[in-house]
């Protein structure tokens, strides 16, 4: 998904996109003792680089690279094959909406419009202040509460297009109500002893 | 004797999620037993339970952990937890309400196949989900129900969550193993079978949340209560998901054996339909099992419905078995979407195309380009520009994917042609009649709005020539009657 080629002979410095911190690839070799092979840590490394970035930049990819001991291609390969990733910066709230047969019957498809209406984006794409990006799903096993989205983390059930007001409103939609375990999220950034932040 | 479930005992008990609340009704206490008996009696034991996996294939478990080599050093159990069949919600239900039945299980499936380290793959979507199961993980692992030396029984399990990220193929147990890996979520060819070589080359275990949430259960009731639920061929509960325009769509537990009807009808389950809607079709088993027809079914040519002949399908005995007898794959998840009359079914067979055309992993030609040149039949279908022959191509395109054609790596294109050929041909009749009743010019037009492959179909007067059904030849444009 959003995947665009780069010749990467002719890549700019600029085009690479940020780098992953020291801090975040500790986070990902703290890993390695999970699994036997390196190439295994692939997607947690994956999900927590995305968490600390917002999406998965080229340098990146690259840092993974070198980090699990896998040719380039190898990350790139992981990278396009699974839908959560992105390779172009996503909004700071993504919206997943289930697309599937229940959710379907049940209206999905006027939450769709309303919610590309709002928002005036289309699939994959992301608002100009990037506060929201919006996608589609295959099935999220939620159908007793079709239709129904995912903002973030957050499940939202019987989702209406007169309730997308209310919910998109609220500035705490994408808040779990149980408690979260960071052992998939991203390392805070700290104050260090020179006082800037560290990320 | 009333029906008392297990699994689903402490859905909607507030606290369930805890290891003090699971402990207080009897929490691995079955886990205790297992690991009192040696890991042989207990793979015995679940072979004779006739215990059949919850996941979608039906293939007995106790057997499954029987085909590792009695000589390995490393076993992984890994558990799928990556649910993504439409409209499937069961595991989802029980690792929201009651992770530790899981992780019992897992230390009990575990111990009987001396794993050393069991994975859960748990899909990416679920993330509250995550968060639920990895803190009753670590107070399982504070509790000393995982680690070294467990219970005293010298026998150490590692467990550890694995988070997907967003494919309905990594489902599929090899397709699970790569993901695992780090990898592309590709199916590897079999054999060698994950039992002999699977994770990291070592033989390996994959099971279903739903699998393992029944062992413990087996343990501390016994092998007589679990044989005396469900149907001869199919033993115990199991987790049933209604979803669709039903009154109380969700998750309900019942011996296997429940009828459809049941389970739309029942006032304990689905409660019948909303609104007095008519039901049209039901997916009784996830989509890829195939379509039971819920309305009245005319098996005589002109279409005439003879009450006495003619029958709904609802009667279908959601087992391991009673499927098959409806065209249908097999059980499946056991989760049915109710379709109703409203509905057109040229938007359910677009669905049903779609999914399967953007979930195909693209290993094997004929399902790459099957599942998708399937939904562009079906997206032309639906845009008013059908042809008889379409029904007949996607009947022959079907019948050459797939693993049961021998021509597939995973059964994913099986599911695929069983939910769309099911569909085409116990509803021949209306999608003929929809063909039949195009109107000449305009959907053309709206086709050709959506499909530039429109504008090189023939197409006379909105429906193609009535052709001998089974091959690939396009029918000549008849221009003759405009």
């Amino acid at each position: 998904m959003s995947w665009r080629a780069i010749d990467r002979k002719t890549v700019t410095d600029e085009q690479l996109g940020p780098a992953l911190s020291e801090a975040v690839l500790d986070k990902i070799r703290s890993f390695f003792p999970r699994y036997p092979s390196r190439q295994a840590v692939m997607l947690p490394a994956l999900h927590i680089a995305q968490e600390a970035l917002g999406y998965l930049s080229l340098r990146a990819m690259h840092q993974v690279a070198e980090l699990l001991e896998v040719p380039p291609a190898a990350v790139l390969d992981a990278v396009s094959f699974y839908t959560h990733f992105w390779t172009r910066p996503r909004g700071r709230k993504v919206i997943v909406l289930c697309r599937s047969l229940t959710c379907e019957l049940m209206g999905g498809r006027e939450v769709q419009d309303a919610i590309q209406r709002r928002l005036g984006i289309g699939e994959h794409e992301t608002t100009p202040d990037g506060e929201w990006s919006f996608m589609t799903e295959e099935c999220l096993a939620a159908c007793e509460h079709a239709p129904c989205m995912l903002i973030n983390e957050k499940l939202h059930r019987r989702v209406t297009a007169d309730d997308l007001d209310r919910i998109l409103a609220d500035p705490e939609n994408d808040r779990l109500s149980t408690p979260r375990s960071d052992l998939y999220d991203a390392p805070q950034p700290c104050t260090s002893e020179f006082g800037g932040i560290v990320v | 004797m009333a029906f008392e479930p297990v699994l689903m005992k402490h859905v909607g008990r507030p606290g369930s999620t805890s290891l003090a609340a699971y402990r207080a009704d009897g929490g691995y206490q079955g886990a205790a037993r297992a690991l009192r008996m040696t890991p042989d009696d207990l793979v015995e034991l679940v072979k004779k339970a006739n215990l059949r996996g919850r996941g979608g294939a039906g293939f007995p478990a106790g057997l499954k952990w029987s085909f590792l080599p009695p000589d390995r050093k490393v076993t992984y159990l890994c558990v799928n937890a990556d649910e993504s069949e439409p409209p499937t919600f069961s595991n989802r239900v029980l690792i929201e309400h009651d992770p530790h039945m899981l992780l019992e299980g897992i230390l009990i499936a575990g111990y009987a196949t001396r794993a050393t380290t069991a994975y859960i793959y748990i899909r990416g979507e679920f993330a509250e989900q995550f968060h639920i199961l990895q803190r009753a993980l670590d107070e399982a692992y504070a509790a000393g129900y995982f680690g070294r030396n467990i219970l005293g029984s010298g026998y150490d399990l590692e467990c550890l969550i694995h988070r997907g990220a967003g494919a309905y193929i990594c489902g599929e147990e090899t397709g699970l193993i790569e993901s695992l890996e780090g990898k592309r979520g590709w199916p590897r060819i079999k054999p060698p079978y994950p039992a002999v070589q699977g994770l990291f080359g070592q033989p390996t275990v994959v099971n279903n949340v739903e699998t393992l949430a029944c062992l413990p259960h087996i343990l501390t009731r016994g092998l007589d209560w679990w044989l005396s639920i469900g149907t001869a061929d199919s033993k115990g509960p199991k987790m049933y998901c209604i979803s669709g325009p039903v009154n109380r769509p969700g998750c309900y537990e019942a011996p296997l054996g429940l009828s459809c009807r049941e389970l739309i009808y029942g006032p304990d389950f689905g409660g019948g339909m909303r609104d007095g809607l008519k039901v049209k079709a039901v997916f009784p088993g996830g989509l890829s099992m195939g379509v039971l027809r819920g309305d009245l079914f005319p098996k005589a040519p002109p279409g005439v419905i003879d009450p006495k002949a003619d029958y709904d399908e609802l009667d279908c005995r959601l087992d391991f078995e009673d499927p098959r007898n409806y065209g249908l794959l097999g059980l499946g998840t056991a989760a049915a979407v109710v379709i109703p009359q409203t509905v057109d079914l040229r938007d359910v067979l677009v669905s049903v195309a779609r999914f399967f055309a953007v979930e195909s992993c693209g290993q094997c030609t004929q399902c790459r380009e099957g599942t998708h040149w399937v939904y562009q039949i079906a997206q032309r279908i639906r845009a008013g520009a059908g042809r008889l022959i379409d029904l007949d191509i996607i009947e022959e395109l079907t019948a050459s994917m797939g693993m049961i054609s021998g021509l597939s790596i995973c059964g994913l294109p099986d599911g695929a042609a069983w939910a769309l050929r099911t569909l085409v041909r116990k509803f021949r009749r209306e999608f003929e009649e929809r063909i039949a009743h195009q109107e000449p010019e305009a959907p053309l037009r709206r086709a050709r709005g959506t499909n530039l492959a429109a504008y090189q179909l023939p197409v006379s007067h909105g429906r193609a020539r009535a052709y001998p059904g089974g091959t690939f030849y396009l029918v000549e444009a008849d221009h003759s009657n405009e």
